[in-house]
């Protein structure tokens, strides 16, 4: 890795870019002073010679150049070798300052951790549910969901269309502390295998189950000859009694809540769907964009949800 | 020399500014071209797959870059929001640089892995389903075109000839892989590899 950084120059470029960058100021310090040797004074009338040029008429006066200007000049010129005394620029030579946009970025860094680093590490140190009720904590907590959650679970924490509420207590992978920290952390991957090879028939027949199972209006034929192809199907992951397993995110089918129920979607069609084509739900892994500290803090915030009205 | 001669023929003239001019790019740009963090590529470095070269065609032809820079500065104030400052040896194989230089949108050099296939779906279908905040416009069409990949292979040619290591069996198989699939899934699959390759080193 170290090469991604490495911006040294072979001596050749490094003596080219020092040659170039000297050499156009004293070229530009060259015009200014030859330049200025051509001017002429006012005589002793006042009267100022011309340039020669003229158009229609109009003659150029070929006054000297204004003084505060050329002190300008001469002042760009002074702070351009001072700069390049003092920052890279020159090829490889450093600079006397020894700064580099890296240097920066590492101090910028090191001193926010200085700063913030305690704090994280002493909420850190608290137990979730106690953490959960610390009203300080929260609005520590709430600032993280809302930069890194919300985009998906939603501002509000209801989630949405695939992404789940957090607000109830319908949990795929759980809602303890420990398990919250693992969602956060390392993310998951819920994967529902299409089904389509049970054929149509069946798949309309455990829809209807699954319609029962959450006492949603079904078809009670149907639902009777779902129950087997449920229990040979479907039973290994979602739970005979069709609670679901947190173990594999699999969710509860008896609660009338609908992960991917699409807006204007009946029930009964989400669940077909679902069969016919399978479902894969992702979450990223947060751990390393934000870190185990904030982690922490982000689990203790979703804790606390279940405190809220 | 005299002004007016320079003055009075502008050819000369022209020819006088583009050596003056071009003092700045042979001190500032020509030295890039050989230099190890400009032309190495990073650790693991790897050419976009026919259906990610897909993806990012499309990326330019909807204008993305318009609002959305791939370019992260070494300023925590950056690095904490969206990763690792960009370096150069992960733009190696780009042709043409997306870098952009505006941040209407969030900057996107590190977004790949950051959310999943299924957001960046249902936020390209319409940004308002999940950012009710969002002007990002929506783009539905993306999910009724398809793509033929006839043109793929051509495409990977082309970058080749500037350097990007495709081999003949990647050429060979563009076509395969990219016909017939939706656009919106060629975009998902370039968003999700955008800065991954630095991953972990934050």
């Amino acid at each position: 890795m170290s090469n991604l950084w490495d911006d040294s120059l072979s001596g050749f470029w490094s003596a080219w870019i020092i040659v170039i960058t000297l050499g156009s100021i004293a070229f530009a310090t060259w015009i200014l002073f030859a330049n200025r040797k051509t001017d002429k004074r006012p005589d002793a009338e006042g009267n100022v010679e011309t340039t020669g040029h003229a158009a229609d008429g109009i003659e150029e006066y070929d006054n000297p150049l204004p003084r505060w200007w050329f002190q300008l000049y001469v002042g760009t010129v002074v702070f351009s070798l001072g700069y390049l005394l003092l920052y890279p620029g020159l090829g490889n030579f450093a600079g006397l300052l020894g700064w580099t946009q890296e240097g920066q970025w590492e101090r910028e860094v090191a001193r926010a951790e200085e700063r913030f680093t305690p704090i994280f590490a002493q909420y850190q140190e608290i137990p979730i549910p106690e953490l959960a009720r610390d009203g300080e904590a929260m609005q520590v907590g709430e600032r993280l969901y809302q930069n890194n959650c919300a985009v998906c679970h939603g501002t509000n924490a209801q989630g949405g269309y695939g992404f789940p509420d957090l607000t109830n207590d319908d949990w795929l992978y759980g809602g303890e502390p420990e398990q919250l920290l693992t969602s956060i952390a390392q993310g998951r991957s819920g994967l529902m295998p299409a089904w389509q090879q049970i054929g149509e028939t069946n798949i309309e027949n455990v829809t209807q189950y699954v319609l029962a199972l959450s006492d949603l209006p079904h078809e009670e034929e149907r639902a009777e000859q779902g129950a087997s192809v449920y229990a040979s199907v479907c039973a290994a992951c979602h739970a005979p009694d069709g609670t679901g397993n947190q173990a594999l995110g699999a969710p509860d089918l008896t609660n009338d809540i609908w992960l991917y129920q699409a807006p204007g979607q009946s029930v009964a069609d989400s669940v077909r769907q679902t069969l016919r084509n399978g479902r894969n739900g992702h979450m990223p892994a947060q751990a390393a964009y934000i870190g185990e500290e904030r982690v922490h803090l982000v689990a203790a915030y979703v804790y606390s949800l279940r405190f809220r009205d | 020399m005299k002004h007016e001669i320079v003055e009075k023929n502008v050819g000369l003239l022209a020819v006088l500014i583009l050596v003056v001019i071009s003092f700045g790019g042979l001190a500032e740009v020509v030295p890039l071209f050989f230099q190890k963090q400009t032309t190495e590529p990073v650790d693991g470095l790897r050419p976009l797959s026919a259906l990610e070269l897909e993806g990012r065609d499309i990326y330019r032809r909807e204008g993305c870059v318009g609002c959305h820079s791939q370019m992260i500065r070494p300023f925590r104030a950056e690095t904490e929001r969206y990763g690792h400052y960009s370096v150069a040896g992960e733009f190696i194989y780009e042709h043409n640089f997306l870098w952009g230089s505006k941040r209407t949108g969030p900057d996107l050099a590190r977004v790949g892995g950051r959310y999943s296939d299924d957001w960046h779906r249902a936020h390209m279908y319409n940004p308002r389903d999940v950012v009710p905040g969002s002007i990002m416009p929506a783009y539905p069409w993306l999910f009724e075109r398809t793509l033929d990949g006839e043109d793929t292979p051509k495409k990977m040619r082309a970058l080749r000839a500037l350097g990007v290591p495709y081999t003949d069996e990647d050429i060979e198989n563009a076509t395969r892989e990219v016909r017939g699939q939706q656009e919106i899934t060629a975009l998902v699959a370039y968003l999700q590899q955008l800065g991954t390759v630095l991953e972990g080193t934050r």
